[in-house]
């Protein structure tokens, strides 16, 4: 069955909710403002009951995969089990309820937690200097680029070029590009890592004009980038800093650093690391860390503790880049994370980073026979398995992900980094009968695959809707549902 | 150990399989010398005891009461049914979705959002949501120089400080030239053709306008719209979505793009973030708009079904020639607003603008029969206001300490907004608002005169 939507049973004077009865007699706007001013036609929004609304959301939601129903492998996203006193600790009235205009001494404990919140990420990085400000990872990754160009500018220098490996997330030379800079991509090595000789060559040609290099480590195919601290003494020997795309912190909590590695700059992605619900898309957080060098860049405003424990705000940074969104960030998902970072502690926050990559090197041995892995070694997070075997009789990654669906399961990431990928990443939170189950879906769909492609192609076919048409959906838009008369 | 599953014995078993010894066999990729032996962290608390730290920071605040703080983000009620839809793991626990059939709920629940958005904007279409008001702004003003490839972008000066800086800071590499439409003395921004005005010239990209603006007075929004044509730019309206069951819609009024904050609807203020920003456009335009768009479209059997669309236009993509670098949005948030449209309906969304409207003017009024205290603006409001305070700015200063003492939330003096608004203190008024507040509120403001 496919989705009803709220139009489809909206009628004419139903009402889901009502304001409480007027305390002074209500005013019309209509008798005080010039007519050009009004609104002639109300808006076409729903007219339901309440009972419509619940029930039709509850069956929208039973339309989905999550994490609470399903394993969710989903690569590089870190689909790890969100805690519910997250979620009930960011609903306490005294954090949901106070406004960012609120005077310092109404917002004590709103302070606290992001002072504390800021401590804990530079422990973790190494990095001692951290902005909550950026909404989301890509809205980190452009405001540490914008404070690399300060860095720049402050010496009286500009520099154009930012380094890129192959294997990046798209949002790094998106972001790149929003900052007035030009990407410029490295090859990797036939190892999966950054190719040492290449970024040399590149350093060579333009290492003037290179403002930094963004790496993702562990890379995107779950590999560590050993060779981190040469990349970082090369770059800084040019002048040029490191940046640390930070989506696959996961792996290393407790057991290395990118403060340690020599990197300059890195983002965090609370929503990841930190078990921030990932809310169907966001809302994120996306934290940076800086250099001590580069913390007079960072965005204002920032949180200060005073001598006497008191906390307050402050925007007297007179080298700061500016602000990138309004207020102060998306406090929501900090307490979110504080609460987790307070229940795991040191020696918990290592634990993950052991279990995500003990599960990631589970599935890697145990999936290596049914389907190809270019890179099969120890890995970290994640790994990549490409869709070699199954090619052969013609099943490609998304009829994989398509058949997983079948089973109950959310795919992993697919076509990315490279050609017909299937990114992996089990998280910490899945346990052993968890990923056996998955061992047993992925075989059964490469003996599918040998025994019966078509069957493969058409997956998946237990779902409210089969495959759909995305080209009709870009040549005949359908972006709003059509008015009713 | 919160959370890990694993068992010894699962962790032995595990181990063999993958033919290593030990957890710490698995990081020797890592080169010796980075390799950390513990974080100077304290140690994991249990779950009471991280409720008991929490709930003393939560406590150590102080929420709620007499509180007529806004300039953006603001006290609403909000119906019980938003918080029940939020807390459906299935939508909480999801990510964007990419495998539209293990998706349909939340890519109905956007189609839903981006309908209701476009229809309360008067615009053809919108997408489904961006981080917030500010950076809706931005995007806007990324769009209208891509469109119409011109550089200089002009903003009212009834846009908050803020948001200018936002635009400053995003925009500062980007080769554009930022102006700002000025305000004139009754608080609206001057109306173009009038002495003092700007004229626009072939080089304006977009020229944005806010209203309610950041004063609390309603912009006559049409001329605006005119005045942007008539030089070849594209005309941006920042809309406060609860006001428009009232304020005629930027659509209607000829605006090409209506963009704004979206905290107002179903989001609790929780310190300013997460709320979510919305954007809505015309139809021909729909290639050039940011972030996340879902599409309605059909299976091979003919079924109903959503899609995430125009996903070329996306980083994940088209890279550095995507039309935005946004991956995650705000999804959650923008979810919440939806079904809190929905549960208010065009009659409540109405009821509701009136009520602020009402609640607003009703304080003003007691404020403004006090004496010393009045308007800073000339020109019709809608639900919040400046209050001119007597002593200048130190007297401004005084009268909000006064009133923070006596547990009365206002807006700090605007001194943000120049040495003419030093004096204001921002009152916002909502729906929300009781009489008894608003007595608070006089009572605090006769006692800091006295």
């Amino acid at each position: 069955m496919s989705a009803r939507l709220l139009f489809d049973v909206s009628r004419p004077g139903r009402r889901a909710w009502h304001l409480p009865a007027p305390e002074v007699a209500d005013r019309d706007p209509a008798a005080d403002l010039d007519a050009d001013l009004l609104r002639k036609t109300p808006p076409g929004l729903p007219e339901v009951s309440e009972l419509d609304l619940v029930r039709h959301y509850t069956r929208l939601s039973r339309l989905n995969i999550a994490i609470t129903t399903s394993f969710y492998p989903l690569g590089s996203c870190t689909m790890k089990y969100n805690p519910v006193i997250n979620e009930q600790v960011a609903s306490l009235p005294g954090f949901a309820d106070l406004h960012p205009g609120a005077d310092a001494s109404d917002a004590q404990g709103t302070l606290e937690v992001w002072w504390r919140l800021e401590r804990i990420l530079a422990e973790v990085s190494g990095l001692p200097a951290i902005s909550l400000q950026p909404s989301a990872g890509a809205q980190g990754e452009f405001t540490a680029l914008l404070v690399a160009q300060a860095h720049f500018e402050a010496q009286g220098e500009e520099r154009h070029i930012v380094l890129i490996p192959d294997t990046a997330h798209g949002t790094n030379p998106a972001s790149v590009a929003m900052a007035g800079l030009t990407p410029r991509v490295v090859a990797s090595g036939d190892d999966g890592l950054v190719d040492l000789a290449a970024l040399e060559a590149a350093l060579d040609e333009v290492g003037d004009d290179v403002a930094a290099m963004m790496i993702t480590n562990p890379n995107t195919l779950g590999l560590f980038e050993t060779d981190i601290t040469a990349i970082a003494d090369r770059l800084h020997a040019c002048g040029a800093l490191l940046y640390i795309d930070g989506a696959n912190l996961n792996a290393i909590l407790g057991r290395t650093r990118p403060g340690d590695w020599g990197a300059d700059m890195m983002h965090f992605n609370l929503h990841k690391t930190f078990s921030t619900p990932h809310g169907g898309g966001g809302p994120g957080s996306g934290p940076i860390g800086v250099t001590e060098e580069l913390a007079v860049f960072l965005p204002v405003p920032r949180v200060v503790r005073g001598e006497d424990g008191r906390f307050s705000v402050t925007s007297d940074a007179p080298e700061s880049i500016g602000r990138v969104r309004s207020n102060f960030g998306n406090f929501g998902m900090w307490v979110r994370a504080l609460t987790y970072a307070l229940r795991h502690g040191a020696e918990g926050l290592r634990r993950i980073a052991d279990h995500a990559v003990l599960n990631a090197n589970y599935l890697r041995a145990r999936l290596s026979d049914a389907y190809y892995v270019p890179h099969n070694r120890t890995c970290m997070h994640e790994f990549v398995a490409t869709s070699r075997h199954q090619r052969e009789h013609g099943v490609k990654a998304g009829d994989i992900a398509k058949c997983l669906i079948d089973h109950g399961i959310h795919p992993p990431t697919i076509s990315f980094p490279i050609p017909e990928a299937l990114m992996i990443e089990p998280t910490e939170t899945e346990s052993k009968e968890t990923l056996d189950e998955f061992v047993e879906a992925m075989e059964a769909i490469a003996a599918l695959a040998a025994s019966d492609p078509d069957a493969c192609r058409a997956a998946p076919t237990t779902t409210p809707v089969g495959r759909l048409d995305e080209v009709r959906a870009v040549r005949s838009p359908c972006l709003c549902a059509p008015i009713s008369e | 150990m919160p959370y890990v599953p694993h068992t010894p014995e699962d962790v032995r078993e595990m181990l063999e399989v993958v033919g290593a010894e030990s957890l710490d066999a698995l990081f020797e990729d890592i080169p010796e010398g980075l390799r950390l032996d513990a974080l100077d962290l304290d140690s994991g608390l249990s779950e009471e005891d991280t409720l008991r730290v929490m709930g003393d920071l939560a406590a150590a605040n102080h929420a709620g009461g007499a509180d007529f703080l806004g300039g953006g983000i603001e006290h609403h009620l909000i119906p019980r049914v938003v918080d029940e839809v939020q807390g459906r793991s299935e939508f909480w626990t999801a990510y964007t979705p990419y495998q539209p059939e293990a998706s349909q709920g939340t890519l109905a629940a956007f189609f839903e959002f981006q309908t209701m958005i476009a229809r309360l904007c008067g615009m053809d279409v919108a997408q489904s949501s961006l981080y917030d008001g500010a950076g809706a702004v931005v995007e806007a003003v990324v769009f209208a120089v891509k469109v119409t490839d011109r550089s200089t972008v002009w903003l009212g000066g009834g846009l908050s400080p803020e948001t200018r800086r936002v635009v400053a800071t995003v925009t500062a590499h980007m080769d554009l030239t930022v102006r700002t439409w000025p305000l004139g003395p009754d608080g609206r921004s001057l109306a173009p053709g009038t002495d003092g005005a700007p004229t626009l010239d072939d080089s304006a990209a977009c020229l944005v306008v806010a209203s309610p603006n950041d004063l609390g007075v309603i912009e006559d929004l049409a001329p605006f719209a005119e005045a942007a044509h008539a030089a070849g730019a594209m005309a941006v309206a920042v809309a406060h979505p609860l006001t428009l069951g009232v304020l005629a819609p930027p659509g209607d009024c000829g605006f090409d793009v209506a963009v704004g904050d979206g905290q107002t609807l179903g989001v609790p203020p929780q310190f300013g973030g997460p709320g979510f920003g919305f954007f809505a456009c015309r139809e021909d335009q729909v290639r050039s708009m940011p972030g996340r768009i879902v599409g309605e479209t059909i299976d091979g059997e003919g079924r109903r079904g959503f899609v995430l669309t125009f996903q070329t236009r996306e980083q994940h993509i088209r890279r550095e020639k995507a039309t935005s670098n946004i991956c995650t949005n705000n999804a959650l948030m923008a979810l919440r607003g939806a079904v809190h449209m929905a549960a208010l309906g065009p009659e409540g969304l109405a009821e509701t603008g009136r009520r602020m409207y009402t609640m607003g003017h009703e304080t003003a009024d007691r404020v403004f029969a006090l004496d010393g205290y009045g308007p800073a603006c000339s020109a019709p409001f809608f639900h919040e206001f400046l209050v001119r305070c007597p002593g200048g700015a130190d007297g401004a200063q005084a009268v909000h300490d006064a009133l923070t003492s006596a547990g009365v939330r206002v807006g700090a003096p605007l001194a943000d907004r120049g040495a003419g608004f030093a004096d204001c203190l921002r009152i916002c008024a909502t729906e929300a608002t009781r009489v008894a507040d608003i007595d608070t509120l006089v009572a605090g403001l006769e006692e800091a005169q006295a």
